[in-house]
């Protein structure tokens, strides 16, 4: 087929509407799945899958969205490095209004610094080198999902030998936080949707263990509507049939070893570093930073940030949604003091944050 | 000095210093309002826009205006597209346009247009004749005239390239009410064509993303479509012109104007594949993003078909088709029903619109 | 975290001795890094994540989940 008429089946809505009526006649007692990917929140509310399910099942959205869980003290090194002179901050379009501890990238823009969107990390390594008077700096962050290519550029920028190229090292990984959420005390959560593009780069091979280990199904899953009720589908057969274990929904993009090649080029530039994880604190081993044959392209250590000191909105219940513990609608602020036009909090930013994604698509009842 | 000496010395020529004669580029001097000012009007401007009003050149232009001319519609818009050249247009066709439809959006008919334009030093000279050109013939599609203008020249940096304001004049007839304020329960709502394509068009063009497509801009004067369409159905009551912010945010700007709720049905939408497809790679969604040749139809629903085939024999209107429906309820809410039955609120656009890649 | 759609490879070269691919998703074409795809080849599909390939689609799986699935879901309409 030279077109894509073999993906389409994947939002069919006979099809769709077919597999969540599959659901309603499997479901006997009410279940609490999270999906950890930001990604499928953002369809979740898109397609207004949510209304399709039966009232026994409960969304959780889980922090799968780096631009919300990225640390305060690095976005705030973000902003001092974009304010300097002769820098060019380049970043995926996400992180230009997610708020630091005073200001956001884009104050910074309107003061006079130089921050370009680029779609892809390698598009900064093009700027660096058309720009070789400039110091050149991309914000890196991402999941497993984005590491393979924020791991490209600094592989190319070497390979050029680019002097004026570093990146600021923001990447987070996933199975630290689905342990970190999992053996929280006050977790509720018994069926898993595991991030589909993570698994593509990563496979599943890390999550037998994890399921087993907290006697909680998971399935990897995709991102088209009929993806995302396949995926409900199958953790809610397990949890029904008292089933642990690891299912993959998302065959036709994901493997079990996941690609080797990524995994590799992952390795040879990024090392697993603690990470804090905005509004839920230090998750040991969950970021990737930079081994020290590439210390040359780190900016924390080419720009001297100084003592970051941050300031969190003391109202911003952030940590609590992320980690699935509340939801937006229970927070005071939620769509009186804090809405996308004035975010207190990261997950009212990104798109898919749990909370813009709320306040953009599941407000109608109110 | 010897007479000797001065036998020695050779002519060249006259060593009288002549100025440069700036043909090239736009210069401060240009701004002036003296010379120059005059010769880059005559020899950009005039050459392509003649007309009467503007041959008086007086301060302002004289109009006499026909009778029954109570009702008339003023517009304004200043625009500083970059860039200024994109597939599908420029600059100069948006201005001429975004005005036209304007004031063709209260049910007027557009008949002047006023221009400034605000130029960097250094601006080509020949990019202007090519901006001026393209106003010509779009007000020649309209038939509009540019019936008086200004030019400035500003130093280097002070603005990006050109900036061009055109204010638009038309006549309402009399028995005409056409506004955001009209729409009633029961209104089918209408959208004359495919979404998104002006948005992609410029974003494109300014190659920070890196893709390529076919994709072309639809701004094009909607005014003749219009007249026709409210010839054939005049009980009309809203027309809105999606431009920035997309469809979403003029329909929630209608929705509050009128004390409504707008329910739109996602399966009816007209959205080119490929730009379906720009969006979906970028994490845009086409109801946001800005149309330069699309209009809003409001009217009652028992008209709508009448309405879609009138904007169906116009070449911007091929596409055109009925999406969805005005009710009392929740007034100023805008909802989206999905193809699979559910329901989600269609906001206005909160603030800039941004690639992601979550 | 994931925005990754799925492309067509039109044809592949090197750039900076990195194995690049020009994509066609639908109409928009955009350069694309493979270089974690070396085995991929024109006519395949890929999913592209900021500009990045990341695996091989597989036609075949996808037509056959929903192949199970229309089986499935036609089987479930006629119990139900």
């Amino acid at each position: 087929m030279s077109s894509k008429d073999f993906l389409k089946g994947f939002r069919d809505a006979k099809l769709v509407k077919r597999v969540a009526g599959e659901i309603r006649h499997r479901v006997s007692q009410p279940w609490s799945i999270m999906e950890i990917c930001g990604g499928q929140t953002h369809a979740i509310m898109q397609y207004g899958l949510d209304q399709l399910l039966p009232e026994e099942i409960e969304l959780i959205h889980g922090p799968g969205c780096p631009v919300c869980v990225t640390p305060l003290e690095l976005i705030d090194q973000a902003l001092w490095i974009a304010s300097q002179p002769n820098v060019i901050l380049t970043s995926f379009g996400d992180m230009l209004r997610v708020p630091g501890s005073t200001s956001d990238l884009f104050s910074v823009r309107a003061a006079g610094g130089q921050i370009r969107v680029v779609y892809s990390p390698l598009d900064s390594v093009k700027i660096a080198k058309d720009n070789p008077q400039q110091e050149v700096v991309f914000f890196a962050i991402g999941f497993e999902t984005t590491a393979p290519a924020n791991a490209m550029a600094v592989v190319q920028a070497q390979k050029l030998g680019l002097e004026n190229f570093s990146i600021l090292p923001a990447n987070v990984l996933v199975p630290p936080a689905m342990h970190t959420i999992l053996s929280s005390p006050n977790n509720r959560i018994q069926g898993f949707l595991a991030a589909g593009h993570v698994c593509a780069v990563m496979g599943y091979w890390e999550y037998p263990t994890i399921a087993e280990k907290y006697q909680t199904p998971i399935v990897v899953t995709g991102f088209e509507p009929l993806d995302l009720l396949q995926g409900i589908l199958s953790t809610v057969e397990m949890l029904e049939d008292g089933r642990v274990g690891v299912e993959n929904a998302y065959p036709r993009v994901v493997g079990f070893e996941g690609n080797r090649a990524a995994q590799g080029l992952i390795n040879q530039v990024f090392k697993p570093v603690d990470r804090k994880w905005r509004g839920i604190g230090v998750i040991p081993e969950s970021g990737l930073g930079l081994r020290n044959v590439y210390q040359d392209f780190d900016a924390t250590e080419r720009f001297q940030t100084g003592e970051i000191r941050t300031q969190e909105s003391e109202i911003c219940i952030a940590g609590e949604v992320l980690q699935g513990l509340k939801k937006p609608a229970d927070c005071p602020a939620f769509g009186t003091l804090c809405t996308p036009n004035s975010p207190l909090g990261a997950p009212m930013v990104s798109s898919e944050g749990a909370c813009a994604a709320y306040y953009r698509y599941g407000r109608k009842n109110q | 000095m010897t007479t000797q000496n001065l036998e020695n010395l050779t002519m060249q020529g006259p060593i009288c210093p002549l100025p440069h004669h700036h043909t090239e580029t736009v210069v401060i001097g240009h701004g002036s309002g003296g010379k120059m000012t005059q010769d880059l009007i005559h020899h950009s401007f005039f050459s392509r826009l003649g007309n009467a009003y503007l041959a008086e050149a007086n301060d302002a232009a004289r109009i006499i205006l026909p009778k029954g001319s109570e009702q008339v519609a003023i517009s304004t818009d200043s625009h500083v597209v970059s860039p200024i050249f994109f597939p599908g247009g420029d600059i100069g066709r948006l201005a001429v346009c975004g005005t036209v439809n304007d004031v063709a959006m209260l049910g007027a008919q557009p008949k002047y247009l006023t221009a400034g334009f605000i130029l960097e030093e250094g601006f080509p000279i020949a990019s202007l004749d090519a901006i001026i050109d393209s106003m010509a013939e779009a007000c020649q599609e309209a038939s509009v005239q540019i019936v008086a203008g200004d030019t400035k020249v500003v130093e280097k940096n002070s603005v990006d390239q050109i900036f061009i304001n055109t204010a638009g004049f038309g006549v309402i007839q009399k028995d005409r009410k056409i506004g955001g304020q009209f729409a009633q329960p029961g209104d089918a709502v209408l959208i004359s064509g495919t979404l998104g394509d002006h948005g992609i068009a410029v974003m494109e063009a300014r190659g920070d993303l890196g893709f390529e497509s076919q994709i072309q801009s639809d701004v094009a004067p909607l005014n003749h479509m219009i007249e026709d369409l409210l010839n054939a159905v005049p009980e009309v009551h809203v027309l809105r012109d999606p431009t920035r912010g997309g469809l979403a945010t003029s329909l929630n700007e209608i929705a509050c104007q009128s004390k409504v709720s707008i329910v739109i049905e996602e399966d009816t939408i007209p959205v080119k594949p490929n730009v379906q497809t720009a969006c979906e790679m970028l994490g845009f969604d086409p109801l946001y993003l800005a149309n330069e040749g699309k209009v809003i139809v409001i009217c009652p629903a028992h008209f709508a078909e009448k309405a879609i085939n009138s904007l169906h024999a116009s070449p911007y209107g091929i596409q055109a088709m009925r999406i969805g429906e005005i009710f009392a309820d929740n007034p100023g809410r805008v909802l989206l029903k999905t193809q699979y039955g559910s329901t989600r609120i269609l906001d206005m656009l909160a603030n800039e619109i941004l690639p992601r890649i979550c | 975290m994931c925005l990754g759609i799925p492309g067509k490879i039109i044809s592949i070269y090197e750039e900076q001795s990195t194995k690049m691919a020009k994509v066609d998703f639908g109409g928009v074409t955009r350069e694309v890094c493979i270089e974690v795809i070396p085995e991929a080849k024109p006519g395949d599909w890929t999913i592209i994540h900021a500009g990045f390939a990341l695996n091989i689609l597989d036609e075949a799986e996808a037509l056959e989940t929903l192949e199970i699935l229309s089986e499935m879901a036609a089987f479930t309409e006629e119990e139900g």
